[in-house]
Order: structure tokens, then sequence, then C-alpha cells
């Protein structure tokens, strides 16, 4: 995959269809899943809370959702370099996720078209849990420079 | 169509209706913190001279700190049949960023009410699109979200 440096310039011009994003790993823990209630104000208790979880049928508590398109978020605005500028996000909760699993996200550049001044590339996104089962899949758009 | 639907003409009736305004002064404080949480090291959150060198106006939110800023109770309660909840998915549009000492003001309108039938029995999906809109009178973003219950 490419090595470009942070603060380098992704160009419209040198992408193709099929390209596919740098992979992104994350390791969420369930110290992070406190950090990011705290971040975000969202306190549903099913994640911090292992009983009420266990209770719901769950193996611990679950990883939010947001989180993980938060994460997908930084997959898309990692790759789209200095010039890069994010238009949509949209992200779909298929399957749980639980602290301590391996997430995995991936992209791939699925079309490049011009609309008015702007260079668009639309992508796939998703993430893989630590059995390769995808739980979260989603689109993102951005907008990129021309050469 | 011979199940009932949970879907009452007074839950109908607030499709279409707006939560109460909310504004939130964006600090940077809490820019950092949820960078931080969500484990991005990008020094566009934090870095004000990183920022301005991207052009950007100052230190910028990541694209889903949205999620902080949390839309007003609905102008009508909503009557909810169930207890509890899941978090069905988002869809964010992105016209500017929202940058360290904007003033946002939040209001999500309900647009769609749904249900399925599925492992969990009946779920009632809840779309509402936020729109978060700057002090320049820009919407600077939204947030299709959707809530489940079951």
């Amino acid at each position: 995959m490419s090595t470009r440096k942070a603060g380098a310039i992704l160009y419209f011009d040198d992408l193709r269809v099929g390209d596919l994003l740098p992979v992104l790993t994350k390791r969420p823990d369930t110290r992070q899943l406190v950090m990011y209630a705290g971040a975000s104000d969202d306190y549903v208790p099913i994640h911090y809370d292992k009983d009420l979880a266990a209770e719901a049928g769950h193996q611990s508590v679950i990883v939010h959702g947001a989180l993980k398109s938060a994460f997908l978020g930084q997959l898309v605005t990692d790759w789209m370099g200095s010039e890069g500028r994010i238009v949509e996000l949209q992200v779909s909760y298929r399957g749980i996720d639980y602290p301590g699993d391996v997430l995995t996200c991936k992209g791939k550049v699925t079309a490049l078209r011009r609309e008015g001044t702007q260079n668009l590339v639309d992508c796939d996104i998703w993430l893989e849990n630590g059995k390769g089962e995808v739980t979260t899949p989603g689109k993102a758009v951005v907008a990129l420079p021309a050469r | 169509m011979a199940e009932t639907s949970v879907i009452t003409p007074e839950m109908q009736a607030l499709v279409g209706t707006d939560s109460v305004p909310v504004f939130y002064d964006v600090e940077k404080g809490a820019i950092r913190k949820f960078a931080r949480a969500i484990g991005d090291p990008s020094p566009l959150y934090v870095d004000q001279k990183a920022a301005v060198a991207a052009g950007y106006a100052g230190i910028i939110a990541p694209p889903t700190f949205a999620r902080l800023l949390i839309p007003g109770p609905g102008s009508k309660p909503f009557p909810e049949p169930f207890r509890r909840i899941l978090d069905g998915g988002s869809a964010y549009r992105y016209s500017e960023p929202i940058v360290a000492g904007d003033r946002i003001r939040v209001i999500a309108r309900l647009v769609e009410l749904f249900e399925k039938h599925g492992r969990l029995g009946t779920m009632l999906f809840k779309v509402h699109e936020i729109r978060y809109e700057n002090q320049h009178g820009r919407v600077a973003q939204a947030q299709r979200s959707t809530v489940i219950t079951y």
C-alpha cells in the first residue's frame, strides 16, 4: 500500500476504481469504551455495565456503534491527504463487536466522478471483527484536488 | 397486513416535527478529549498551527465529533412503546468542518418511522435528520441517525 507521509497530498488523478485504502487496525479495550462514553456523553450502560450486558445475552460489554463510526472516519481522513475533504460518511451497525477483539477498518474506491468543480471519490468502507466478519459496513465520499 | 402496527397515529403525527434547539460552544479541550478517546493522533484536532497550515480556520473536530452535540428533546414527547435501545447507524454529510470556538445550534427532525419484525421481535426504527448550524448561519454538517427500540 502507499506510504505517503502525514501532510502529503492525495490527488484525484492518481486513483483508480478498485484501489484499496490503507488498512487501519484498532484494538478497543474497556478503558477506551469508558473514555469514549465520557468524551461523547454517551452513558448507555451496555457499554460499561458487564452484568447488564450479560443479562441482554452478550459475552461482555459491547463497543459503541458510534466509536466504530469514528474508527471508519479515521480510516478515511488518514487516507485522503492534507487537501482532501470528507463529504459523506455513512455507517450501519449490523453486528455487535466486543472489547478485546481486533477490529480492522478497510475501504475500496468504487467510483471517481466530477460534480461541478469538485472531484469526488466514492468508497465502500467496512469494519471486520477478528474472525474476518464484516460487522459494520458503510460508504464514504471525499473531495480531492486534481493535478 | 393483519398484524397491528406499533406505530400509532399519535407517533405518526410527530413525523416532521423538530426538537427544541440547543446551542453548544465547541471547546478545543472537548475536541482533544474526543480525539484521544477514539485513538486518532491527527494534529488537526489538537494543534492550531497544523490546522491552519492545512487550510482550516483553527483546530477542527473529527468527522463524528457531532455525536457529542446531543439534540434537545422533541417539542412533544414521543410515546415510546419499548424499553430496549440499539443504534442502527448514522450517515453524515459535511459542508464545512466544525472548528474550535464555533457556536453550533443543533436541531433534530423526526423524518421517518418504520417497523420490522425480526429475531428481537417487533423493532421500531426512528430516523432523525440532525442539523448542526454554525454561528455563520450555515449548516456545517448533518447527521441522519437511525435508532432502534424493541
